[in-house]
């Protein structure tokens, strides 16, 4: 965009250049000074009615709304001016007074934007003596509940439902200190991406009926993540509490998925907690799985492989690493490599371009099919030769006749869960899950995203990648990988589609394989 | 509704000229009157011929703010190629203030007149006249007279035989004090909460459905053909003091007075002789203590502050207080002040539309502290915290609501003190009802 004309200005003495038509909000984040406020959102049209953004502009007879008005060339801001702050002041005391203080039981404690800016800048006391409004909790479907008296009627949910999702069921309820936010009588906040309300709540007065009650934001360690609830790879934050996963949140990347994550995806985590797991590795003797040290399992897997070809049935809900070492074995013993991939309704968030729950429900359906693994959504063993090597890789077999296993000379299990009905397997090889390792995923539009670890994983049981390298290794296919990173580093040199893509290039927001779109909405 | 007062000799009524007159409703009986030569010539004449009219005229627009309409009208750019819209104001919610409502009532075809004269000035083909619902017998008024100017060819497509579309409707308000903003009341217009929005972009740039909209008073739109058939000099002419000034107006007067009612008088007029000549004086054995001249959003003075003022913009101004809407709210020696303060303050945390803090919490805060000083529960603190509050409440929001809020209070307790320190200290006043709004 070099035809943008850019605009000078200084905020808080610091000189800033940003293109026209930019808000002094904008603009201090430029310039690294952040303006209290909360009804401003990125995402959202611009309301103004907080007051909270006030900042003083030389010049200007009144205190200036920062995210409703534009930059002007030579324009001296002051955010953090006697006046400014004075009037900041006003609005944290007046948004107090009817708010009922309960942080103590309240679930945005420790992440709340009403406590961080009085704080920050608030009164220590209030000189409001009368009694408190009152209005009672309520249920506003989906997985969304409104704590009427923490409300500061900010109208992010209210603009998020109009504008971005375009279904208009929230709105302003009432006039004056009797206000609340009103949702349409006949309609529920069931909408596919309704919970973002959730998070686009700078108060706890919308909150999650999952999360309710459930932890303290600050006892939860948070890690980078992709959501493995469909294609789209929206980028995710997972909160653990004692590794345990207790609530996925969106993680902004205007690329993918802007600042949303929808209801299904961010739901979607409770199988990471899962405690029916396969702890160790296990080898099949007299019938009955043993628990043994993982260099047997390595030793048995290489005897019941040996001359034979692997009939491999990957998941996509595995990493580009797992699946990449996975091709390499599957060259080794010239063998097939087959997935197929749940789907269900596509749920576009109408506001965004290319943002959609989509169709195909796992994380990594496009790395599976660039590294050249077939799908087969019907008769996934179909391909299944007698004497084969049923190699099953995280498919949980659900759903599937699995009578047609019988052929294979010997089945080996890596995954996390022992399915249930298949014959008893010759060699099981424990792995991690998406939210004990880390790993990267390509997304539908050819976005490879890194995801990090959240927890540890149950027993022995090992990276996917980790356990395929030396399963590989064991195998005699050079394969002495220490870290993902390496694994990725020659997955790069050996895949085209990969080439050039590291670690340090994907960052935190991803990279598009070659011949990928790079932006969003050009695909 | 009744009858308004016979017009007192030093009234100059130009549009109350012929309140009371029922057969100037009828379009007959307004064309016998001298309606619609204004309009006519008006379609003949080119736009901005008539914007240097009514330039030169000095009218001010009526509602409150006294901007020069002229200048208003010229913000329109004629020939952009969009649809432009005229707003006519007739909300009329203002407490005190209840001339609109005397003007659609008695003259509708001097609004209808001065509103296809308007739009045509601004190169509007449709104009809307947004009347506060509680209006019915206006709306019945205006809807009829309507009804009759279209079909007899007036506004419509071919307005008066000119060729020129210029159309005019009633819009009916659903009761919301905030839709008397300009914003706020297109926003209503367009079907959506009467929620004032931010400037800019002004009206004039984005209005009424995103088009360039101009928006004016009642009382501006009714003068217009005044001036058009008697010349700017005529209407300038009229004026007794500032020359920023100039024109007749319409005050309501209401309160403890002898003879309250409609008064149109020059601008410019001494307002001591206003409120004891014309309207009478105060009612037998009260004295006068206390006025708000604007309608309640205004500063309030003290009766030997009024006596001071020439009946004009700058003259208000100079007493610290506005012209406003020319709403007279009179107080007369046997009021509680806090009482009477307590109860505006109520009205506008009531109407607040709850968008920004300041307003939402602050007018309703306000209330409750000055409810609470009349029930005799008041602090020292409390007087502090109210100069406070306003100070916060001033400037900071998207309208000037909380602004009116806060300027009669204020006002109110910086010259009357005393009552409300008397309350604190416990000697409830005898005209105080205990725990009365």
């Amino acid at each position: 965009m070099a035809d943008t004309k850019m605009v000078n200005l200084t905020i808080e003495g610091r000189a800033v250049s940003v293109p026209e038509g930019t808000n002094i909000l904008e603009a201090a984040k430029a310039a690294g000074v952040l303006v209290p406020h909360y009804c401003y959102h990125p995402g959202l049209p611009v309301a103004g009615v907080c007051r909270m953004c006030l900042v003083e502009v030389e010049k200007m007879p009144k205190l200036a709304p920062s995210c409703a008005t534009n930059v002007a060339e030579g324009q001296v801001v002051h955010v953090y001016s006697e006046k400014a702050l004075e009037a900041r002041k006003g609005v944290l005391e007046l948004l107090l007074i009817n708010h009922p203080l309960d942080c103590p039981i309240c679930d945005q404690a420790g992440e709340c934007e009403l406590q961080d800016y009085t704080f920050q800048e608030g009164r220590a006391d209030s000189r409001y003596r009368e009694p408190k409004r009152f209005n009672p909790v309520e249920d506003f479907g989906g997985d969304v509940l409104y704590v009427t008296n923490r409300c500061i009627l900010c109208t992010r949910c209210v603009r998020f439902m109009e504008d971005v999702h375009q279904e208009p069921v929230l709105n302003v309820s009432d006039r004056g200190d009797r206000a609340t936010i009103g949702k349409a009588s006949d309609a529920d906040l069931t909408q596919p991406w309704a919970a973002n309300v959730i998070d686009l709540c700078p108060v706890g007065a919308l909150v999650s009926k999952d999360f309710l009650n459930k932890a303290r934001a600050w006892e939860l360690d948070r890690t980078a993540s992709v959501c493995t609830g469909c294609s789209q790879g929206c980028n995710s934050i997972l909160e653990t509490r004692d590794n345990v996963v207790v609530r996925q949140k969106p993680r902004s990347n205007d690329q993918v998925n802007r600042f949303y994550l929808c209801d299904e995806g961010r739901l979607d985590y409770r199988w990471m907690n899962r405690p029916d797991r396969m702890e160790a590795p296990k080898i099949r003797l007299a019938d009955v799985l043993s628990p043994v040290d993982w260099e047997i399992a390595f030793d048995e897997t290489t005897k019941v492989m040996r001359g034979k070809r692997a009939y491999v049935v990957a998941s996509p809900r595995l990493s580009n690493e797992a699946l990449f070492l996975l091709k390499q074995l599957i060259g080794a013993t010239k063998g097939t490599g087959v997935f197929r991939c749940a789907t269900g309704p596509e749920a576009p968030l109408p506001g965004v371009p290319d943002l959609a729950l989509r169709a195909d429900r796992a994380p990594n359906v496009r790395g599976a099919e660039l590294l050249g693994f077939a799908r087969r959504d019907h008769d996934l063993l179909g391909g299944l030769a007698e004497g084969d090597v049923l190699v099953i890789a995280d498919d949980e077999l659900a759903g599937l006749d699995l009578g047609t296993a019988k052929k294979a000379s010997a089945i080996v299990l890596i995954g996390t869960v022992l399915p249930a009905g298949l014959p008893t397997p010759d060699v099981v090889l424990p792995i991690a899950n998406v939210a004990e390792e880390e790993g990267t995923f390509t997304n539908l539009r050819g976005r490879v995203q890194r995801f990090l670890q959240a927890k540890a994983a149950p027993g022995l049981a090992r990276p996917s990648w980790y356990a395929l390298a030396d399963l590989n290794a064991a195998l005699g296919v050079k394969a002495e990988y220490f870290l993902p990173s390496a694994v990725f580093e020659a997955m790069a040199q050996q895949e085209p589609a990969f080439g050039g893509l590291s670690y340090e290039t994907l960052g935190l927001y991803g990279a598009p394989v070659k011949g990928a779109a790079a932006t969003v909405g050009a695909a | 509704m009744g009858y308004p007062h016979k017009s007192h000799p030093r009234e100059t009524p130009v549009l109350s000229k012929h309140f009371g007159e029922a057969e100037a409703r009828t379009l007959d009986g307004w064309k016998k009157r001298g309606g619609y030569k204004a309009l006519a010539q008006a379609l003949a004449t080119d736009p901005l011929a008539i914007q240097d009219v009514i330039k030169a005229s000095g009218l001010r627009g009526r509602g409150g703010a006294g901007f020069p309409t002229g200048l208003k009208w010229s913000f329109m750019k004629i020939g952009d190629g969009k649809p432009h819209y005229l707003c006519c104001n007739a909300d009329e919610s203002e407490p005190g203030t209840f001339k609109d409502r005397e003007i659609m009532r008695w003259t509708p075809h001097a609004l209808i007149e001065g509103c296809a004269i308007a739009a045509h000035a601004i190169g509007a083909e449709t104009a809307y006249i947004y009347i506060r619902g509680e209006f019915t017998e206006p709306i019945r008024v205006m809807e009829a007279a309507l009804a009759e100017a279209r079909a007899a060819g007036i506004i419509g497509k071919n307005a008066m035989g000119s060729g020129k579309t210029v159309d005019v409707w009633v819009h009916k308000g659903a009761g919301a004090y905030i839709c008397g903003e300009e914003t706020a009341l297109m926003n209503s217009l367009e079907g959506k909460r009467g929620n004032p929005r931010i400037k800019p972009p002004f009206p004039a740039v984005s209005g009424l459905f995103g088009k360039p909209t101009t928006i004016n008073n009642v009382e501006t739109l009714a003068a217009v053909p005044h001036i058009l058939n008697n010349g700017a000099e005529w209407y300038k002419a009229m004026c007794l003091a500032s020359p920023k000034s100039t024109g007749s107006k319409l005050y309501s007067v209401c309160g403890n007075v002898a003879k309250p009612g409609n008064y149109e008088v020059v601008m410019g007029f001494s307002f001591k002789e206003f409120l004891y000549d014309l309207c009478g004086g105060p009612l037998p054995g009260r004295k006068f203590k206390a006025l708000i001249p604007g309608g309640s959003s205004v500063p309030t003075i003290t009766i030997e502050e009024a006596e001071q003022v020439k009946m004009d913009y700058e003259g208000f101004l100079e007493q610290g207080t506005m012209l406003g809407s020319g709403g007279v709210i009179i107080f007369d020696d046997a009021q509680s002040m806090p009482r009477q303060l307590a109860r505006i303050a109520r009205f506008y945390a009531h109407e607040s539309c709850a968008q920004c803090t300041q307003c939402r919490e602050g007018t309703a805060w306000m209330t409750k502290i000055l409810e609470r000083i009349v029930a005799g529960q008041g602090t020292f603190e409390d007087l502090d915290t109210i100069f406070d509050l306003s100070e916060q409440m001033t400037g900071k929001t998207i309208c000037v609501l909380s602004d009116s809020c806060g300027a009669p209070v204020v006002s109110g307790i910086t010259k009357f003190r005393g009552e409300f320190e008397a309350l604190i200290k416990g000697r409830r006043s005898s005209t105080v009802a205990v725990g009365a709004p």
